[in-house]
């Protein structure tokens, strides 16, 4: 056997590397057939329901945003409320303009891309966790900032218009399809993103930055990146809240309790997965239901919980699932198979 | 009111803002914590203290001797219990575990207390002031707040510098590894650094406390002062957490005299200039 023989036997019979699982092409199909069935529950259900979900698709979107930056980018931001309030009051201020209000959503999220790029020069110099709290006080300044502007609602708010000329069980439907628009979006972006090069460039830099830099990554170019597309997730899903709502309060809608459902749901769920938002967010909704006659309790359940999870379970629940069946419903990584080994 | 008074009240201000600060700079300058939790435990402080106030009849010292070793040793526990294990998985954790505590003392506070706005009475020394000539008026709480964060802060840089278990923490704050290797027990010292700083915490709710209306859902905001502060000043630095509460304080007070609006935002400002412009802070840092 000459060399080159030898090398292209071995070639041939070299590892076989391929995306997904023969399971997540089969979870794939349950996944499409999920999103069409959701898609048609305003004709099935009572609006009771559907209203209740949009509030469940606010979370998973926020929470894959917040997963996105933090999980995949190693960005951990207190901050993203500063885009579900710019994101909601472009809406309002859009409507007012005259522009449809679901028309405005999509706007609003491009706004924040905008308003992303002179915050990111200022976040961007802080790290770890003074960039948690950095971003936090950013947040602060755009509500506060906001509060001075008469033609808001200044401090105490304001209604949404455009809105009242539609019959209430089509807006309903409406909220409820944009919403379910909005959590497939996210889910979808954040996957297509991580598939790509972008991905592989951010698992790198989250890993280790030095070497990934070192390794001809440019560091700050994926990270921006990765701030931009959260933050206009973030600023779409305020929109959403606010056509949801008809309105907004400065202080509701700023508030870091935005910050603290999305931590929470994606380190409950797993933090670094796709999945994970979508598992937090699940547990999350309901216990906010189970608890929803006890006051304030579920945000103390939560608490605790994100911290056992935090300390015990790093991987979160997916990560738990995982580790146990090997099961990803989007493939991010390859799998490296020897061909004469049957799966 | 005049702008010079409003610079000298700043100053005091400061004061508060540095003491209450110290905590969070010692914690991060040690063992690289940011204590998210920080500006609740103050509150947590100050409830404590209307609740033993309201339930004993005891005079407002008494409480204050009482909460702040109580609050020392909460530290202690806190740190070997639940900071400990996440420093050990991870700096994420760490701020999850901070934070998580922050959601959970806050709203455990909501249900007990009601989100009412309370106030802790400090009786005549709260509200009595001298006058220092004839447009300056310095209150007595204000000032006894400066003299006690100036304390405390020369108390904690002569523990850091003369004694050997500030050498030991010094040690592990520069390199954990090799103190641990000289015989420090890190766990240990971390914990007495956290002590420190829940003691310093629970003393600033409490001036905070006497000083203005406190209600359970203030934490994250103090929290911001406090981090503002340590930022402005310098990280690491405890002479800069002094010098930046105090720039806090001056510019919250002087906007306060042009526009009661504009309080906060103009402090977020100045730190938002500090760190576009300096963003190792005004005293750049060696470590605490």
């Amino acid at each position: 056997m000459t060399l080159s023989d030898f090398v292209t036997a071995r070639a041939a019979g070299g590892p076989h590397v391929s995306r997904a699982a023969r399971a997540s092409r089969l979870s794939g199909l349950v996944m499409a057939a999920g999103a069409a069935l959701l898609a048609a529950l305003p004709f099935l259900v009572f609006s009771t329901v559907t209203d209740t979900l949009v509030n469940l698709f606010v979370l998973v979107a926020l929470a894959s945003m917040w997963n996105l930056l933090a999980g995949f980018g190693g960005l951990v931001s207190v901050g993203q409320q500063a885009y579900v309030g710019i994101g909601a009051y472009t809406v309002i201020a859009l409507a007012d303009l005259g522009v449809q209000p679901y028309l405005a959503v999509p706007l609003a999220a491009l706004t924040c891309a905008v308003f992303a790029v002179p915050t990111s020069w200022l976040a961007f110099r802080l790290r770890g966790d003074y960039f948690a709290v950095g971003t936090w006080v950013i947040a602060e300044v755009y509500r506060l900032l906001v509060v001075r502007v008469d033609s808001l609602g200044g401090g105490s708010g304001k209604g949404l218009t455009g809105l009242s000329g539609l019959d209430q069980t089509l807006r309903g439907a409406l909220t409820y399809w944009i919403a379910l628009a909005l959590a497939l979006a996210t889910i979808a972006g954040c996957y297509l993103l991580l598939r790509g090069r972008l991905g592989l460039s951010l698992m790198a830099v989250r890993d280790e930055e030095t070497a990934a830099g070192s390794a001809g990554i440019d560091v700050g170019r994926a990270k921006r990146l990765v701030y931009l597309v959260s933050a206009a997730g973030c600023g779409a899903a305020g929109g959403v809240i606010t056509v949801s709502s008809l309105s907004v309060n400065p202080d509701a809608i700023f508030s870091v309790q935005w910050s603290a459902y999305m931590i929470f749901i994606v380190v409950i769920g797993g933090i670094g997965f796709i999945e994970g938002p979508l598992i937090g967010a699940l547990v999350f909704f309901t216990m906010q239901q189970f608890l929803a006659d006890y006051g304030s309790w579920y945000l103390v359940v939560l608490g605790a919980v994100g911290i056992a999870v935090a300390l015990w379970l790093p991987g979160g629940l997916w990560g738990l699932v995982r580790s146990r069946t090997g099961l990803s419903l989007f493939p991010v990584g390859y799998h490296v198979r020897r061909p004469d080994v049957r799966e | 009111m005049g702008w010079l008074n409003a610079v000298v009240q700043g100053i005091l201000l400061g004061g508060l803002y540095a003491l209450f600060a110290t905590g969070l700079s010692l914690m991060f300058g040690v063992m690289r914590i940011v204590n998210l939790a920080h500006g609740d435990l103050a509150v947590v402080a100050s409830f404590l203290a209307l609740a033993l106030v309201g339930g004993t009849g005891l005079p407002l010292w008494v409480v204050l001797v009482v909460t702040v070793p109580l609050f020392a040793l909460l530290g202690y526990l806190t740190q070997r219990v639940l900071l400990q294990r996440s420093l050990a998985a991870g700096p994420l954790a760490t701020l999850l575990v901070t934070f998580g505590l922050s959601i959970v003392l806050q709203n455990v506070l909501l249900e007990i207390f009601s989100a009412d706005t309370r106030t802790l009475d400090g009786g005549a020394f709260a509200t009595g002031s001298f006058e220092l000539s004839g447009a300056i008026s310095v209150g007595y709480l204000s000032l006894t707040t400066f003299v006690l964060a100036g304390a405390v802060l020369i108390g904690i840089q002569l523990f850091l510098s003369r004694t050997g278990l500030g050498r030991m923490l010094r040690a592990s704050s520069d390199d954990a590894e090799t103190a641990r290797l000289m015989g420090a027990d890190s766990r240990h010292v971390y914990g007495i650094a956290t002590a420190i700083a829940f003691a310093t915490v629970a003393l600033a709710g409490l001036m905070f406390a006497i000083r203005s209306s406190f209600d359970p859902s203030i934490g994250p905001s103090r929290l911001i002062f406090a981090f503002e502060a340590v930022v402005i000043g310098g990280l690491g630095s405890l002479w800069g957490t002094l010098l930046g509460g105090m720039v806090l304080g001056i510019t919250q007070s002087l906007s306060a005299q042009a526009d009661p609006a504009l309080t906060l935002l103009a402090g977020h400002l100045v730190f938002l200039a500090v760190l576009a412009f300096r963003p190792q802070g005004l005293l750049a840092g060696r470590t605490a």
